[in-house]
Order: structure tokens, then sequence, then C-alpha cells
């Protein structure tokens, strides 16, 4: 059942650039494709080991500028006269390296927070895209501050005997955020189902108990974050190569929002929850824009959070399964109850 | 039991919360394969002891050893891979997951393979699932929850969420269990039932202590009975000793204790 509905889900994605000629619409879609991977990487974390990161988008940005940096090539002067060159580097290298420096950041943002973790992380993640932030935006030399960094070349895929095949059409963008999008689901759906996901599980719900069975808690948030960081830096390298210009706006406090707002509306620790949130939120301004004004449009996008958390209160995802579950049982399933998550009303 | 070698000495512990004195000064030894039980009035330190034995509190002075391995310092994930697994008084279970989860999330010792394996599902990792899946299984009927298995461990009886403890316990391949109030909340069919299920862990070789306020059960299960008041130890020996042992009926059972 659950393999019928992502089969059809995966096709219908698949399709839509086959039938949907709008440039624009595509361009909407692709946008949100690429924010759609930064939630899930926001849902490894916030759902599967209760940690919020509310800096998340200093791993994205990161990754856009690793990438784009790579691939412009840059030359800066370091202290004691001496310069660093860089030649540029085919994209697809940025893209790889854009991963790694990101899930190297996550790494030490892990390792410092997690010993105390709680509010003590989201202070740490907020204050270190912050930093981030005006780092992008002041060293010049680097970055071109808030000038931005512009012409940032299209990813290049080497085709064996063929040459290469730039991505430089929406249509061909369109597949490879979809590919991308598809590799972090999988990876992130054989994590949390592994011996490692279950340990995420166990310390989230009951941390002392989970020590008690040899789980060890600094490891496994570590680990955590350095995948939620690493795919992070992935969407952000496919930002960059898409747009094509990137500046330190791209380090602004509501893009995390945007991706937590996606994670919360989906249902969180839901593999598909950030999917439809982030389609859902990514699609609205689109679908918005031709009845309202701009500052109407965030009045609304905040009117339709609240009515889905109103009414689903667990997220989209984990309470419609509830109820689908419920109605073929045909008894009512015992839901689990916790304190924090108390289900609003049932109909009975 | 004199020719049983040590599996876990405890010496001169003192554990101090500012000006309040938890424990002043505990020795003591456990055996390898005895059952011994920690009793003493509420607040006698019973469970600060065992948090000072399994890592989740530093004593103030004094060492414990776990065969051969002084614990001091060691983190409760290190000392858990020592083979020295707790439960807990209230906190025994994982509550959203299902009974059967709560043992798979039990076995991470059992189940730690490379993360890599795990992602790209590797024929070693599916093997190790496997087994994992079968070994969840074993000890769901072991402790008879068979039936119980997909329902989520918080909505459980009070009573079974302690034998889902014992099982998550045991999922972590202890060589020494320390039980804490295992049976408070039983009522008496059940508490029989877990005494058979103690001295089945025992004779899988696993070395047990226990603290417990059930005197009646206490003295059954018991190969010896270690007991503590105001942080301090006041009688040791096997249970018909403590039983009449004047400073024990005096300090801790109280008028009446006869019964027991």
């Amino acid at each position: 059942m659950k393999a019928i509905v992502t089969i059809l889900a995966v096709a219908a994605l698949g399709s839509v650039p086959l039938w949907l000629r709008d440039p624009y619409l595509l361009n909407a879609l692709i946008t949100t494709g690429i924010f759609v991977i930064g939630a899930m990487s926001l849902n490894l974390l916030l759902g599967f080991t209760g940690q919020l990161s509310l800096g998340h988008i200093a791993f994205f940005g990161i990754g856009a500028y690793v990438s784009a940096l790579t691939s412009l090539g840059f030359d800066i002067g370091l202290p004691g006269g001496f310069r660093l060159v860089h030649a540029p580097w085919p994209p697809i290298v940025g893209f790889v390296l854009a991963i790694l420096i990101a899930g190297l950041c996550g790494y030490f943002v892990g390792l410092l927070s997690f010993r105390v973790r709680g509010a003590y992380f989201v202070i740490v993640t907020i204050s270190f895209a912050e930093v981030v932030r005006l780092v992008a935006l002041n060293w010049v030399e680097l970055t071109q501050g808030p000038l931005a960094l512009t012409n940032i070349p299209s990813i290049a895929l080497p085709l064996p005997g063929f040459g290469e095949l730039t991505l430089r059409t929406k249509f061909h963008n369109y597949y490879l955020v979809l590919v991308v999008a598809l590799i972090a689901y999988l990876l992130i759906a054989r994590l949390v189902h592994s011996h490692f996901g279950r340990a995420m599980r166990g310390l989230m719900e009951n941390e002392t108990l989970a020590v008690s069975v040899g789980i060890d808690v600094t490891r496994t948030l570590t680990i955590a974050a350095v995948i939620s960081a690493a795919i992070a830096g992935a969407a952000g390298s496919l930002y960059a190569h898409y747009i094509r210009i990137i500046d330190p706006e791209v380090f602004a406090f509501i893009n995390t929002v945007t991706m937590v707002i996606m994670v919360i509306s989906g249902g969180k620790g839901s593999l598909a929850g950030p999917v439809v949130g982030g389609l859902i939120f990514g699609l609205l301004p689109v679908a918005l824009r031709p009845v309202m004004a701009p500052e109407a449009q965030w009045i609304a996008y905040g009117g339709v959070l609240i009515a889905i958390l109103f009414v689903l209160p667990r997220g989209i995802v984990p309470s419609l399964a509830q109820r689908f579950m419920r109605r073929r049982s045909g008894a009512p399933a015992l839901a689990p109850v916790t304190l924090t998550e108390t289900s609003a009303k049932e109909p009975a | 039991m004199m020719a049983r070698s040590i599996a876990m000495t405890i010496e001169q512990v003192a554990v101090r919360f500012g000006g309040l004195v938890a424990i002043s000064d505990m020795s003591f030894e456990v055996g390898e394969g005895e059952i011994v039980s920690l009793i003493g009035p509420n607040g006698a330190g019973k469970t600060t002891a065992f948090n000072v034995m399994t890592g989740f509190l530093t004593p103030s002075a004094g060492r414990v050893t776990y065969r051969n391995t002084a614990l001091a310092g060691l983190k409760p994930h290190e000392i858990a891979d020592l083979g020295l697994i707790r439960t807990f008084q209230r906190t025994s279970v994982f509550p959203n997951d299902t009974v059967y989860d709560n043992l798979m999330i039990g076995l991470h010792r059992r189940g730690r393979v490379r993360l890599l394996d795990a992602i790209l599902g590797l024929p070693g990792a599916r093997a190790s699932e496997r087994r994992l899946r079968q070994r969840a299984s074993e000890l769901l009927e072991w402790v008879g929850l068979e039936r119980r298995a997909h329902d989520a461990a918080g909505s459980l009886s009070y009573g079974e969420q302690r034998l889902v403890g014992v099982a998550l316990a045991l999922a972590a391949q202890p060589s020494m269990l320390l039980l804490d109030e295992p049976v408070s909340g039983m009522n008496a069919s059940e508490t029989h039932r877990f005494v058979e299920l103690i001295r089945g862990i025992r004779d899988r070789g696993i070395t047990i202590l226990l603290v417990e306020h059930d005197m009646p059960m206490v003295m059954t299960v018991s190969d010896r009975i270690v007991v503590l008041n105001y942080g301090r130890i006041i009688a040791e020996g096997a249970p018909e000793v403590i039983r009449n042992d004047p400073a024990v009926i005096e300090a801790y059972l109280g008028h009446g204790a006869g019964r027991a």
C-alpha cells in the first residue's frame, strides 16, 4: 500500500515537466524542490532526534557558497602577504565539496552544542547562522559581500563518451532536483529504519533509558547533525547553480523559518511530512500571487499554517495516516499519548 | 557462595549532595551469578547507589569496580557496554513505540553495524536486522508479552511495563542486571511470576542486584541481602540472618516485622 503511494507520487512528480510548459510554475517547483530537500534534512534532526536547528539555513548557505566559489574560483590575500588563488573547478566538484564542508560544519556545531542540548542547541545554531551570514557579508574579497556572487555556472554532468551535459534549462534542473531529493529521501528512510534510527528514537523518547541500554548520545546526535547538514549543503549547492547568483541574504532567518514551517505542517518525524508540507508552503505563494498583495500573502501563509495545525495537530502526514489506519482496522487505534502532542478532539 | 568469583566491588562509596549525605560509607561485593538485594527504608540511598554503579552519578568518594574495570569516569553508555545494565523505577519504557520496537531499540548493543552498510542495505546489515527481529520475538515470548507486541508500550498496565523494562534490559545483553523496584505496582500473581523470571535470568548466568520494598519477594528470591539505612550498611547476610537481625528489625522493619 505504502509502496504504491510512493511509486505513484514519484511517477506523478517525474511527469510534471512533460506536460507543464509554464516556465514560471516550473521555476516555482524547482525552488520548492530545493527547499523540500532542506526541509527533509531539518526533519532528520527535528523529527527524529527532537533537536531544533534554528540556524539550519547556515548549512544550506555554506553549501551554496562553497559550490559557487569552487566553480567560480577566487583570489584572496592571507595574513603574512600570501595569496590563495583557486582556479575554477567543474560545478559538480563544487556540489561534492558543498556536501563535505557543510557536513563538517554540522560536525562542529553538533559537537559543540550536543553536550548541553535543548535550548542551547537552538541558540548555538541561530548564532552560527548569523556568524556565517556576517562572514559572507563582510569578507568581500572572497564573497563579494552584498554585491553577490554572480554568473555561477550551471551544473554539468559528465557523460562518458558524449562529453558532458550542462543542465541549463528548467527541464534539466527539475530532474536534477528530483533525483537529489529522491536520494536524500531514500538515505533518510534507510537511516531512520536502521539501528541508528532506533537509537535516535530512543534518545528522543527517553534519553536516560536509551543511555542505559548502551546508546551513545553525543555520537548518535553528532552523526545525525552531520548527515542533516550535508544534505542541506547539497540543497544549497543546487540552489546556487540553479539561481546562479547568491548573496548573504541566503542566510536570512526567514529561510530557516520556512523550512521549519514545512516540517511542522507536513509532520515532523514522518518521512513524507516535509515533502507534503514543503510542496504546500512552497507553492502557496504561487497560488496566492494572482489574488492578493504580498503583505496579505504572509498573513494567509500564517493562517494556513494555523489552520493545518488546528485540524491536524501532529502535522498532515502523521494525522492522516493515523485516521486511515483507524478506518481500516475498524477499531480505534490506540494513539500514542505524549505530553507534547495532545491530540485535538477526534470525531468518534 | 564462598567459592564464587567477584563480579562487582563497591568500596567505601560516599555520595553527598551539598550538605546532604545520601550515602556515607558503603562497601560490599556481589559475586558472579548471585542474586543480591539492597534494601532499606525510603531515602536510605538505594537508588543513589544504583546511579553510582551505572555512571549516572559520580560518587564523592570511593570506587566501584566491575569485573576488574574501575567505573570511575565512564559514561553510562560505556558502563552498559561492560554488560552492566539497569532498569529504572519509573521510566522503564519508550512509551510511544510498540513493545516490539522497544526491544528493537534495546538491542542496540547487539545490532551495531557500520552506518554505511545500513544505508546501502548491504547483506551484512540485513542479516543483522533479521537476527535482531528474531531475538526481539524470543525475548517477548520469554517475558510473556507476545500478545502485546504491537501495542504502544505506554498503553500497557504498570506491571506489564515493568516486564517490558526488564525485557529491554535483557535485550542489552547484560552480564549483570540491576533492577530498581521491579515489582512495585504488581499484584501478587504478577510478582510470583516475576520471581520465576528473575530466577530464569540468573540461570542464564546473569548476576542480579535488586532494590525492592516487597519484603516477602526479597526474602524468597535473594541469596544475600544488604541493608542500607541513612546511607550506611547496617546488616548483610542471607535472608534468614537478616530476618532475625535485631538491628534490621529495629531500624528498618519496625514492629510486627516477624510476619515478613
